[in-house]
């Protein structure tokens, strides 16, 4: 990394702790992630892994600058080499950075999709910018002039996806994009990314969708508990003896292709204390060593946070 | 509302016209039975307990036949309603004019009071509910709300003494009562005059209209700015001002519309014990003295036409709903 071609976003130790009120009007803080780190370099899709919970939508959140009032999140995020910080993330948001949302709820319900789309602009410019962006994705000329709750969800999303396209950003976060469009449609999408990383740009991929993710993406971080656990390049994943970490391998063999091996127990509940590994739990190697801090090093061109990984 | 626009407009009026039959209906059995079995002796409310107390048989019985008190209180009823569909609203005992004249003059006078009085507070509170809202948890927020809470929980005939006392009493800035000024003839009163005393009866009623509005549309804005279409709003880099108009109003307007034309009732109630306080010559002082002086054709044609304006009010804005929202609008044009 050079300054001359620094990497599109870096985020480095990224913790988010949201505070509450208990009882007795307590102030507590409740940390939901936990010293995250990943980076998007130029021409690449990275994709976020992990299932529901994981906190995977605050990471977005974050990176835009919306999270909720009572949370405060530390660590250092830079984009295109500079630090992001709030004012910056006002700034660039919506045009060097944009989001494409998880579903039709993301729509104000009593408003056009067209204009929703243009984010109120009127140029003729912009208008014939939406209408290339609808007929690439296959929407009629008429969906401008629909209501949301007239749209299917693969219409939903489609729309989303144009209104992402309408800016011309540098990155895009796309916080659970296919589910519920057709295989077609999804893998359109996913085209769509793949360009537009590879124009120079950044994509990050926010999924439970490790296949989906598979497919397309250039590098895969695999959350778990509010924390990477592994940063992976997509090769490494043609085999678990690639792959570092055991909650990753784990993740491997529960692939219909790859053996379709449940693992049992669940994650753990975002907030409970976690003293050193969160997969210490369920995994079927655990040590000692497992319940100190664990820092995550580098190992075969990717991260890992486990001890035992080599 | 939905089956409304699936099946027809006409489908949907004539089920409301059926509707405001039924009330009205049950709103003069009511304000009837209500009149007729009060402890109050409307001849002795008229004539006073001396004129009573020296009056001969022969007069009483006048009175009672003049009265109806003679009559079965059914039977009273039953010639009541018999006149009553064929247009007719009969007497009123205590003006000794015909109750449709009377109700129509008060009528006038109330309208110019409540719809000053709804106007003002819709807007009025609109807009504090959603600066209360938006900027929810700030002192300003507290401010609207702890002023809309001790609002709400002051009763109205209340607040109309104080704001007597204060504004006309001491400060002599409004007149202290009636529609028009004392000593004035009919034809020389302008319109400044009507509307000179007007006001502090009209800001008075308003201010318990603004409490309760505020408060909901506060929450309502609050719901609205927890949504995820805001959030994305926020994420695609819109500045506070365009969001709260282009959406957040948006969609707050829907409930504020039924809210507005609920209110017609409480305003409606709060313009009885307002225009008492004020000596304000409306439909609601009319109400007070045909309730409590047995004029029961008087009280029975101001509760029809009050049930009959509450119920306009809020089929109004049932059909604005129509009109406004598109998932109504639009199901109705691919039936």
């Amino acid at each position: 990394m050079t300054d001359r071609n620094p990497d599109i976003l870096t985020v480095e130790d990224l913790t988010i702790r949201f505070s509450r009120y208990e009882k007795g009007l307590r102030k507590t803080d409740l940390t939901v992630i936990n010293g995250l780190s990943v980076s998007v370099a130029n021409s690449e899709l990275v994709a976020v892994v992990g299932s529901s919970g994981s906190g995977k939508s605050l990471l977005a959140h974050t990176l835009l600058g919306i999270l909720p009032s009572n949370c405060g999140a530390s660590g250092a995020i830079r984009f295109l080499g500079e630090p992001l910080d709030n004012r910056r993330i006002a700034d660039l948001r919506g045009k060097r950075i944009v989001l494409v949302p998880q579903s039709v709820t993301y729509l104000d319900p009593l408003k056009k999709v067209g204009p929703q789309v243009l984010n109120d602009r009127t140029d003729p410019p912009s208008i014939r910018a939406q209408e290339k962006l609808f007929e690439y994705y296959g929407l009629s000329p008429k969906t401008a002039g629909l209501y949301p709750f007239e749209l299917s969800g693969g219409m939903a999303r489609r729309v989303l996806l144009s209104a992402a396209m309408m800016e011309t950003p540098r990155l895009i976060i796309a916080d659970e994009p296919t589910p519920g469009l057709h295989l077609s449609a999804a893998k359109k999408a996913m085209l769509n990314f793949r360009n537009f990383a590879n124009e120079g740009n950044g994509v990050l991929l926010i999924t439970h969708d490790l296949e989906l993710a598979l497919e397309t993406a250039d590098k895969i971080a695999v959350f778990y508990a509010g924390t990477t656990v592994e940063v992976a390049p997509v090769g490494d994943f043609r085999s678990a003896a690639t792959l570092r970490h055991p909650y990753t391998k784990a993740l491997w063999r529960a692939l219909p292709q790859n053996g379709f091996q449940p693992f049992p127990g669940t994650q753990p509940y975002a907030g409970d204390p976690i003293k050193g590994c969160p997969f210490a739990k369920r995994c079927p190697t655990v040590s000692d060593a497992c319940h100190l801090d664990i820092p995550q090093r580098e190992l075969r061109g990717g991260l890992v946070r486990c001890h035992q990984a080599v | 509302m939905s089956s409304f626009w699936q099946k027809s407009a006409a489908g949907y009026l004539l089920k409301s016209t059926v509707r405001l039959v039924l009330v009205i209906a049950a709103v003069s059995v009511i304000s009837f039975v209500l009149v007729s079995e009060s402890p109050i002796d409307p001849i002795k409310a008229y004539v006073g307990e001396v004129g009573l107390a020296n009056m001969n048989e022969e007069t009483y019985a006048k009175f009672q036949a003049y009265f109806g008190t003679d009559i079965p209180p059914v039977k009273r009823y039953l010639n009541w309603a018999h006149d009553f569909i064929r247009g007719d609203m009969g007497q009123s005992l205590l003006y000794r004019q015909p109750v449709t004249g009377v109700i129509k003059e008060k009528f006038a006078n109330s309208m110019a009071l409540m719809a000053l009085a709804w106007v003002f507070s819709g807007i009025v509170a609109f807009v504090l509910g959603v600066l209360a809202g938006v900027f929810k948890n700030s002192a300003l927020d507290k401010i609207i709300k702890n002023y809309a809470l001790v609002l709400a929980s002051a009763p109205t005939f209340w607040l109309a003494l104080i704001a007597l006392m204060v504004f006309s009493v001491w400060l002599r800035i409004f007149p202290i009562g009636f529609s028009v000024p004392l000593g004035v003839a009919a034809a020389d009163v302008t319109v400044w005059d009507s509307l000179y005393h007007l006001a502090l009866p009209a800001l008075t009623l308003s201010l318990t209209g603004i409490a309760s509005i505020t408060l909901h549309t506060r929450e309502k804005v609050i719901d609205v700015m927890g949504e995820d279409y805001i959030l994305y709003a926020r994420a695609r880099g819109q500045r506070l001002w365009p969001m709260v108009t282009g959406h957040v109003i948006r969609n707050v307007t829907l409930p504020a519309i039924t809210l507005q034309f609920a209110s017609i009732s409480e305003i409606f109630g709060g313009s009885v014990l307002v225009e008492q306080v004020f000596s304000f010559p409306g439909l609601g002082q009319a109400a007070v003295r045909a309730g409590i002086g047995g004029d029961a054709p008087l009280l029975l044609g101001i509760a029809i036409i009050s049930a009959a304006l509450v119920f306009g009010g809020n089929l109004l804005a049932n059909l604005l709903y129509g009109l406004i929202d598109p998932k109504i609008r639009r199901q109705g044009r691919a039936s």
